[in-house]
């Protein structure tokens, strides 16, 4: 509570707040990034006792602050390497922080699950075990397997869910996983880009799907580099720009100082 | 809805921690405590099956013969090292074929299984950082697995290892029962250690390098393919206490257990009895206290 240099502070309204990132710091911790890679220069570094010198660190959140509230559909925006992504890994608590806290209310999950399934299974197979790596259970999966399946569009055009991954086209990849990423219901969904996958068809449904998981999650967070996407959904944006928060105000507001800054 | 002002004038301005204890929001990405952990783990049964299982078909499903190169493996390695210490080097100590090479594939098998854990371990959350950055579960659940998947792989071997036994005369009885808790055992053992070793090999991804070299000293030193004791013994000419020693360290400890309850002959008779304790004792130890110094650095999976 005692915070000396920034008194981070908010008037409580009433309202119910759901994630408070409060003065968040995140730093990664690289190897092998720093020096050169040759032998001679790691002996060089070993007789000279620099044992950090292949440890490089990045600041990549630096002193973050907000409070999300019940109901609002948060978008995220700033150039590549800004900080985003790891923002909204931070915040579901997959990262661990550095310095300062992040309070949430619920589990948030990043909407993904592309690293829980593989390509040498059959889609059937990883539907299932996507399901169950998002934390549901198997009687939730048994239900919702043919609406999953349906959604993705992948047996449009013949029995491919009982064909291995590998075998799919990257479109027919990325719709299932889009699928199966969607199935499961969110306090707080974080969605990182997901919106560009498929078809323009996939693209209708699943923007409508998005809509709907609003409705019932308490909390969306919108991760895009589309300005569309994000003034379709979001009522309120976060601008980041090198880990640290730039603007934070209502949606037309933010992204207009935005659009200014970057030159569209 | 939210009952957060019914204090008579709630101050303005609030700190953001006052604000989340407040509203009763949890710190995110904090450790569980231990029986959280435990019951979150326990939720997660079905995917850790279900995770072993697809890796374990995932593995050879590029290869034209399948699945059976689970059994192929440890079958050629069994044969290698038949071949350099039983037929080479004179490493069989007295044992003739219908006894030594039972002996030897079940000491590989057995082995093997412990390995391949530790190996799969190391690599649990340095090599799945995808996952650990991506969903919530209980980290645990990844060496789980792994171990897991190793048990799979070891059944295959063991129909396989049923087979050798009894075509070289050692009939099925009651003592082969005791496979079933010995390999409880050693899996428990196994899982535990593969969580130290995860736990070590995400912060120092080195080890993965270093490792199968330990384990190659352990493997000699364990007696996989030759008797413990004939070869510290009467070929080294030790003091009998080294031979103690090495037989009492867990990777000796379950393949003697199983050699003991499979293969009738002289060896068996040279397994000291407090073997089923070392057994018990080194599950209970390597498990427990495996899962907990896992569980302690649970939040700082994924860095870096």
């Amino acid at each position: 509570m005692a915070e000396p240099n920034t008194p981070a502070v908010v008037v409580d309204d009433g309202r119910t707040p759901t994630v408070i990132a409060d003065d968040l710091h995140i730093v990664y911790r690289v190897h092998g990034g720093g020096g050169r890679g040759t032998a001679t220069a790691a002996l060089r570094r070993m007789i000279r006792r620099q044992p950090s010198g292949r440890v490089r660190e990045v600041h990549a959140v630096r002193g973050v602050s907000f409070v999300a509230y019940h109901g609002e559909a948060i978008g995220l925006i700033g150039t590549n390497g800004s900080g985003k992504s790891t923002l909204l890994r931070a915040i579901a608590g997959l990262l661990p922080a550095e310095r300062g806290r992040v309070y949430t209310d619920g589990q948030p999950s990043l909407l993904g699950v592309n690293a829980a399934l593989m390509n040498d299974l059959t889609g059937e197979r990883n539907v299932i075990l996507g399901g169950l790596a998002m934390g549901m259970t198997r009687e939730q999966i048994k239900q919702r397997y043919q609406s999953i399946v349906d959604f993705s569009g992948i047996n449009e055009k013949g029995d491919f869910i009982s064909l291995p991954m590998r075998t799919y086209s990257s479109g027919m990849g990325a719709r299932l996983r889009f699928s199966i990423a969607v199935a499961k219901d969110h306090d707080v969904l974080m969605i990182d880009e997901a919106l560009a996958t498929g078809d323009k068809k996939f693209q209708k449904r699943s923007e409508a799907r998005i809509r709907e998981l609003r409705s019932e999650a308490g909390t969306v967070f919108l991760v895009s580099h589309n300005n569309k996407s994000i003034r379709d959904t979001c009522d309120r944006v976060l601008w980041l720009e090198k880990g640290e928060l730039i603007m934070d105000g209502p949606t037309e507001q933010v992204l207009k100082a935005y659009e200014e800054e970057t030159g569209k | 809805m939210s009952e957060t002002t019914h204090d008579s004038a709630p101050p303005r301005d609030v700190p953001l921690a006052e604000l989340a204890a407040r509203h009763g929001l949890s710190v995110s990405g904090a450790r569980p405590s231990l029986p959280q952990y435990v019951r979150q783990l326990w939720g997660r049964r079905h995917f850790i099956v279900a995770f072993s299982q697809a890796k374990l078909t995932a593995q050879y499903s590029q290869a034209k013969l399948g699945q059976l190169w689970q059994v192929f493996t440890p079958l050629l390695n069994a044969l290698v090292y038949f071949l350099i210490f039983g037929v080479l080097l004179g490493g069989r100590g007295g044992m003739d074929n219908s006894e030594y090479i039972p002996f030897l594939v079940t000491g590989v098998f057995v082995f093997t299984f412990t390995q391949a854990s530790v190996l799969a371990g190391v690599k649990s959350i340095s090599g799945n950082l995808g996952l650990v950055r991506a969903l919530h579960f209980p980290r645990a659940s990844l060496p789980i697995s792994f171990s897991l998947q190793q048990l799979q792989q070891l059944l295959f071997s063991m129909a396989i290892l049923v087979v050798i036994v009894v075509s070289f005369g050692h009939m099925p009885s009651f003592a082969w029962l005791l496979v079933v808790p010995v390999l409880a055992l050693q899996f428990v053992f196994n899982a535990g250690l593969a969580m130290v070793m995860a736990r070590w090999g995400s912060s120092t991804p080195d080890l993965a390098q270093l490792m199968p070299f330990i384990l190659r000293t352990w493997m000699y030193a364990s007696g996989v393919m030759f008797p413990l004791r004939h070869m510290v013994e009467t070929r080294a000419n030790w003091p009998s206490w080294v031979a103690d020693v090495l037989s009492a360290n867990p990777a000796a400890v379950y393949m003697d257990l199983v050699r003991y309850a499979l293969i009738d002959g002289d060896y068996r008779d040279t397994i000291p009895a407090a073997t089923g304790l070392y057994a018990l004792g080194w599950a209970l130890v390597v498990g427990i206290g495996g899962f907990l110094y896992f569980w302690k650095a649970e939040e700082r999976y994924g860095r870096g």
